[in-house]
């Protein structure tokens, strides 16, 4: 029983009218992981999440849930053992923090007092504000909270830090690791590669409704074949031969996107060198020059030709 | 016992919501509590003195003008304005006059035949005229006045008021702020944890019922002190009957909300199912002003029963027997609009 993955799901489709929302996706989150799935706007990443929380049907495919189907009369039963915090939920204006948080308590068959839940996402302050009166970085601890109270076994979160600041993000990030410490398995949406990066055991790279790349963090960046991305441009928009760049020592693959060159190195300390010496041979000044260490963001960079803010 | 970590039971905890949400919002005080007093008082306030409304007269100013208006003016209750010739018509439309003499042998009475008030002061006037040119009556007939308290305009309009009002705020509050969380996803939140859905939907029911009474007592305590609008028969009938017309009001709310995405749809939808149970259902004027063939239908809305079996309670002091056919089409309207809501209701 606890073998089985907490989330399986095969050959997942979701049409709208003329969209291809998820066009066959497969997944596996096992227990008490943190599961990221990464993407681009419209990849399809909320329409998958909802599908496995049982609120969207799926075209085709199959859903298991923590070893339950949705649809077998057990429903009820399953929701009480999943946290779930929706991409855009706005709780109810009128109500106070704690009203709020006292609603969703009502409805759960076990999980935490109202008063451990307020001190977990360090909302007691604010316990006779109304929910209308909250910042966007408290509304969503206050999310969180609705999603937590039940003591959940699977928490499903739809970018959970979006919009909140760097302080907020990392109580966020604490209170998370804490869940899991507890056993909790997490599947995740986010923006954020640094967030992908911390938190998760794996992430998938959602992209057209399909996951293009699954592995450990660490595992995709090294996949890249470079620890590093030089990224630079030259002035008066000299052209430069791409099979040259990627020739030089130290550079594995060059890409001009936009005017801006970046090369994927595993050495920096060759790379560099060598490119500023080729520059000045070529008689190309440049503009600009950064290196930065490869990411998440890299790795989809690398897969679709696209970066994952504007594909 | 379950654990509910210091929470109520869930039907409770939606139930506080939904009372919450409605006290800290006061605009929808003012629609429920105060709106309908106005209302009762302005109606009251215009019909009330019914009785010795003076009649006004026009006469037109010419040769023979001043002897009709002597005439006229000896009589206590008649008010005579004089006109010019061209005046007529639009002093008939503004009913700044209800109806207009013109001097002669014989003279001309203009007057709008359609408007009771008219015809009724051309008899008055007529009566007078003929007297003064020597028509003598045969007898003179005592009169006996009646008390009139139970079957004036206001005593047979609350109990109506009272219906309307129960109609628009079930059908109001329950339809926007079912809308609006829907909107805002707030019910695509609810579904997404174990709540149960029915829980949902009976707490806005009761949400409803809680302050009803307060509504209800508010517009029959007005209703009684300011006009003296009996109540005959038994008080908790009367409640009652309120009761089970706030469910089937509530239940119709529920089904006009199950589908709208938009508060304009949702508007638009009230709108189409309240408006025929205002013209029909006897809120102003009697039903029994429309025609046998429509009579049915009429019956069959759940604002004509409600004003029936109130008005039948309050006026003519009939019991629970005399109203058990209303109270149960009520009833049904209730339990059949929340269990189709229930069914086709819309949660994302
Ligand atoms: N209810 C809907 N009706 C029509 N199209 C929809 C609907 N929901 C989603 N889509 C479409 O499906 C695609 C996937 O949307 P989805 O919300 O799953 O993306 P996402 O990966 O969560 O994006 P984001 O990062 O912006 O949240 C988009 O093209 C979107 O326009
Ligand atoms: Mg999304």
């Amino acid at each position: 029983m606890t073998d089985r993955p907490a989330v399986r799901c095969r050959g997942l489709v979701k049409r709208y009218a003329d969209v291809v929302a998820v066009a066959g996706l497969d997944l596996e989150v096992r227990r008490g992981e943190c599961f990221g799935l990464l993407g681009p706007n419209g990849a399809g990443k909320t329409t998958t999440i909802e599908i496995l929380e049982g609120l969207t049907p799926a075209d085709a495919g199959e859903v298991e849930v923590l070893g339950e189907r949705w649809g077998r009369g057990r429903d009820r039963a399953l929701r009480g053992r999943l946290g779930i915090q929706l991409q855009e939920t706005q709780l109810n204006d009128k109500l106070s923090v704690e009203e709020t948080v006292r609603l969703f308590r009502s409805f759960a068959d076990r999980g935490r007092t109202i008063d451990e839940v307020l001190a977990l996402v360090e909302l007691d302050a604010k316990r006779r504000s109304w929910v209308g009166k909250l910042s966007g970085g408290q509304k969503q601890r206050l999310a969180l909270a609705c999603a937590l109270v039940g003591q959940p076994d699977l928490l499903f979160l739809d970018e959970p830090t979006t919009g909140l600041d760097p302080q907020s993000r990392r109580q966020l990030w604490d209170l998370l690791a804490s869940y899991r410490a507890g056993g909790g398995t997490i599947l995740m949406t986010t923006h954020y590669m640094d967030e992908a990066e911390t938190l998760c055991d794996r992430v998938a790279i959602v992209d057209r409704g399909k996951v293009i790349a699954l592995d450990t963090p660490r595992a995709l960046i090294s996949s890249l074949g470079a620890e590093h991305v030089v990224e630079f441009a030259v002035a008066d928009g000299a052209t430069l031969d791409q099979a040259a760049l990627a020739a030089l020592p130290g550079v594995g693959e060059a890409r001009l996107e936009d005017g801006a060159w970046s090369l994927a190195t595993p050495e920096v300390h060759l790379a560099v060198p060598a490119l500023l010496a080729h520059l000045s041979a070529q008689g190309a000044a440049l503009s600009h020059l950064t290196t930065h260490s490869a990411t998440l963001e890299d790795v989809f960079v690398a897969l679709t030709g696209r970066h994952l803010r504007d594909a | 016992m379950r654990d509910r970590g210091g929470a109520h039971p869930p039907l409770v905890e939606l139930t506080l919501a939904r009372l919450r949400e409605f006290v800290r919002e006061p605009e929808a005080l003012f629609w429920v509590f105060v709106f309908p007093i106005l209302m009762a008082c302005a109606l009251g306030v215009a019909f009330r003195a019914r009785g010795d409304e003076p009649v006004v007269v026009g006469v037109i100013g010419r040769s023979g003008a001043p002897l009709v208006t002597a005439i006229l003016q000896r009589t206590p209750g008649v008010t005579v304005r004089t006109l010019g010739a061209d005046e007529i018509a639009r002093a008939l439309q503004r009913a700044e006059v209800q109806v207009v003499v013109e001097p002669g042998t014989p003279p001309v009475y203009h007057l709008d035949p359609t408007r009771a008030e008219s015809r009724l002061a051309r008899r008055i006037v007529d009566d007078l005229l003929q007297r003064a040119a020597g028509r003598v009556d045969a007898f003179a007939a005592r009169e006996a006045p009646t008390e009139a308290i139970g079957s004036r305009y206001i005593d047979w309009l609350l109990p109506g008021l009272l219906g309307m009002n129960i109609m628009s705020t079930g059908l109001w509050g329950l339809g926007f702020s079912i809308v609006h969380a829907r909107t805002r996803k707030l019910l695509k939140r609810l579904i997404a944890s174990p709540m149960r859905r029915r829980d949902y939907l009976l707490a806005q029911l009761f949400g409803r019922l809680v302050f009803l009474g307060i509504e209800v007592g508010a517009l029959l305590l007005f209703g009684h002190v300011a006009f003296g609008v009996p109540l005959r028969g038994s008080i908790a009938l009367v409640l009652g009957t309120c009761l089970v017309g706030a469910v089937a009001f509530g239940g119709l709310g529920l089904l006009v909300a199950s589908r709208a995405r938009t508060i304009e749809a949702v508007s638009g939808l009230l709108n189409l199912v309240m408006l025929p149970m205002w013209v029909l259902s006897g809120v102003f004027f009697s039903a029994s002003n429309f025609p046998a063939p429509m009579q049915p239908f009429i019956q069959a809305l759940p604002l004509t029963a409600l004003n029936d079996a109130l008005r039948a309670v309050m006026l003519e002091g009939d019991g629970l027997s005399a109203v058990a056919h209303e109270l149960g089409l009520l009833a049904g309207w209730g339990l059949a609009s929340f269990a189709v809501a229930l069914r086709i209701f819309r949660w994302r």
